[in-house]
């Protein structure tokens, strides 16, 4: 709760002073009575479902018992957190996470830049449209399908198997999904597969935004390309690159559920569980709720350091900041 | 003289550079189309391919032995069909009740004259960034009774801080003075909303449903956590993941083809409900492109 209020402090204290205060008068309640009505009910909505699971973070310092309830249940203190932090396997499932997040992070970012840049070089509007309307495609089918299709491409029977054997790189089907060493890579790859087009988008309109006569002014001064790509094209999206890479530094520590739960299994889990695996596995399989609320827990925290972190970067360099 | 074939010889060599990269630059862009579209080219191959035949491989972008077995056989599967329906229901459902809501209160955020403009927001932009986590929400769902119930799919998800900011960006830079006139005339929130504001708020609208439509159509997750004990509430893609499971269990073994039920086997099949499951969006998304390059522009403004 004291994050939520330290975050309220910060943007109240930066807003305040832009707007002057309203007036809360008689006459101004009676004539916004509607917009009060549903506010109410707005609020309580987001109390119930927004807010009240917060009140649940007390069970990871109880010895929490479903039958006593947050209430009843004896209070440990730091035990759970404690547990938490020796147990061997929650340790790799930080690394895990901190690792596929930074990865996928890093190449999906890379890519969307990159292929924003050279969608927009093409000259034919015809082709560029296609090409733009295919990428977006992967993006809208669900992580289910995904995997299906990584399944098929990857097994002994599957297109990459059987090519890299026509090309003699490899002599017996690789099992891709019982090496613990692909796993990353792979899970990199799935990510930058689906969401490439669509991270372009941003990128994309920001391209447009650039003033057309300075590509003109490049050309007469002699540039090429690359030069107009260097020296026009990148410095024009600096600034969406730079907050959309804040906004995901916070994100980080959410890079990761649902594929590597329907991608992982027994052999690769030492490298393919993440905290929320581990959340979902401890808390709901095994019912140790104060655990795995511990786990949460942790995560909230990392995350909105990772935040206020990223927006003080951003402060300090003038960029645009998140709040 | 000397200097103009100096430029030239310049120019030449300048066009040269640029005619390399755009040779890289379209072979980048079809092997980019080429790996997007593949797999699912080969999906629908596999899928209108007789199940034992496709065990032996090679079945690249067109289908051997042609059949529609396994599309019969997946609309014969109760389950499926069930998650099917259910899909549908929480896709319409779902999309128009927050649509409504998240354009609710982006209108009242977005009146300049509301006395709780700034603190409603925020109350709304703080569970962007804190929320409670799985456990706790887990209990509070099954304390509220939205276990084993279809409306764990609808009610959780009605209000959502992204979706919010969207409408309210468009929502303020929809001229004060509509609003003004109207009130002048003696017209109240309700019909301001519903008469001034929200027809000109179609394009925002349409980004935010096809977000959220999308989402519905998508989850497994909520069906797989809340539901596991009703089948009645399955999802397609919870269906998809429990088909997804039993190929990769049984693999292409002996034992799948000994498993496999005359001509169909669980990859076919699984081929087939994959096909019928991206289809309708497949078929939607490209005639809503400008709708969702506006809600991402719109959605970069935060705060």
């Amino acid at each position: 709760m004291f994050v939520c209020l330290l975050i309220y402090g910060v943007v109240m204290a930066k807003t305040k002073i832009k707007e002057p205060k309203i007036q809360i008068t008689w006459k101004e309640v009676r004539r916004q009575k509607v917009l009060l009505i549903w506010s109410a009910a707005i609020v309580l909505y987001g109390v119930i479902f927004c807010y009240l699971p917060l009140a649940g973070w007390a069970m990871a310092f109880e010895n929490f018992r479903p039958k006593d309830g947050i209430f009843h249940s004896p209070f440990v203190g730091m035990a759970k957190f404690q547990q938490l932090f020796s147990d061997a396997t929650f340790i790799r499932v930080i690394r895990n996470t901190l690792a596929m997040g930074v990865i996928n992070l890093a190449v999906t970012f890379i890519m969307a830049i990159v292929f924003a840049i050279l969608l927009n070089e093409i000259t034919s509007k015809g082709a560029k449209k296609t090409v733009q309307t295919i990428s977006y495609l992967p993006h809208f089918l669900s992580w289910i399908i995904v995997t299906g299709i990584l399944h098929d491409a990857l097994s002994g029977t599957g297109i990459i198997n059987e090519m890299l054997m026509r090309f003699g790189m490899i002599q017996q089907p690789v099992d891709f999904f019982a090496h613990p060493g692909y796993f990353w890579p792979i899970v990199a790859f799935a990510n930058v597969w689906k969401e490439t087009g669509w991270n372009a988008i941003i990128y994309l309109a920001a391209i447009t935004a650039i003033d057309p006569s300075l590509y003109e002014a490049a050309a007469i001064d002699g540039a090429g390309r690359w030069a107009r790509i260097k020296y026009v094209t990148l410095p024009g999206i600096r600034a969406t690159i730079m907050i959309l890479l804040l906004m995901s530094v916070g994100n980080v520590l959410n890079a990761g559920f649902e594929i590597q739960y329907l991608l992982g299994n027994g052999l690769v889990q030492g490298v393919s569980q993440t905290i929320d695996i581990y959340v979902l596995k401890w808390g709901i399989s095994q019912g140790d709720y104060a655990l795995g609320t511990a786990a949460g827990i942790f995560k909230s925290l990392v995350s909105i350091i990772l935040i206020v972190i990223a927006n003080q970067i951003a402060k300090r360099n003038g960029e645009e900041r998140l709040f | 003289m000397e200097m103009s074939i100096q430029m030239k010889k310049k120019r030449k060599k300048r066009s040269a550079a640029d005619m390399t990269f755009i040779i890289c630059n379209t072979i980048f862009m079809a092997l980019f189309v080429i790996i997007t579209l593949y797999p699912v080219i080969n999906t629908l191959a596999i899928s209108l391919n007789d199940g034992t035949d496709a065990l032996r491989g090679g079945i690249y972008l067109w289908p051997r032995r042609w059949t529609f077995k396994n599309y019969t056989t997946v609309l014969q599967k109760d389950n499926l069909v069930t998650g099917a329906i259910v899909t549908v229901a929480r896709t319409v459902i779902g999309t128009l009740t927050c649509l409504a809501a998240n354009a609710i209160l982006a209108f009242i955020v977005s009146r300049k004259r509301f006395m709780f403009k700034r603190q409603l927001s925020l109350f709304w932009v703080i569970t962007m960034y804190v929320n409670g986590g799985l456990i706790p929400v887990f209990l509070l769902f099954k304390g509220l009774h939205l276990t084993n119930s279809f409306w764990v799919y609808i009610v959780p998800g009605m209000l959502n801080a992204f979706n919010m900011l969207v409408i309210r960006t468009y929502m303020e830079g929809i001229p004060d003075s509509l609003e003004e006139s109207a009130q002048l005339d003696g017209a109240g929130y309700t019909e301001i909303f519903l008469k001034i504001i929200s027809p000109l708020c179609k394009p925002v609208y349409a980004t935010v449903a096809l977000f959220v439509a999308v989402g519905q159509w998508n989850s497994w997750f909520d069906a797989m956590l809340y539901n596991r004990m009703s089948d009645n509430l399955t999802t397609l893609q919870y269906e998809l993941m429990k088909l997804l499971s039993s190929v990769t269990n049984q693999g292409t073994s002996v034992e799948a083809m000994k498993n496999a039920s005359g001509a169909v086997t669980p990859t076919s099949v699984r081929a087939a409900a994959t096909i019928l499951t991206m289809l309708p969006i497949i078929c939607i998304y490209p005639f809503l492109q400008k709708y969702f390059v506006t809600g991402l522009t719109l959605g970069g403004v935060k705060e």
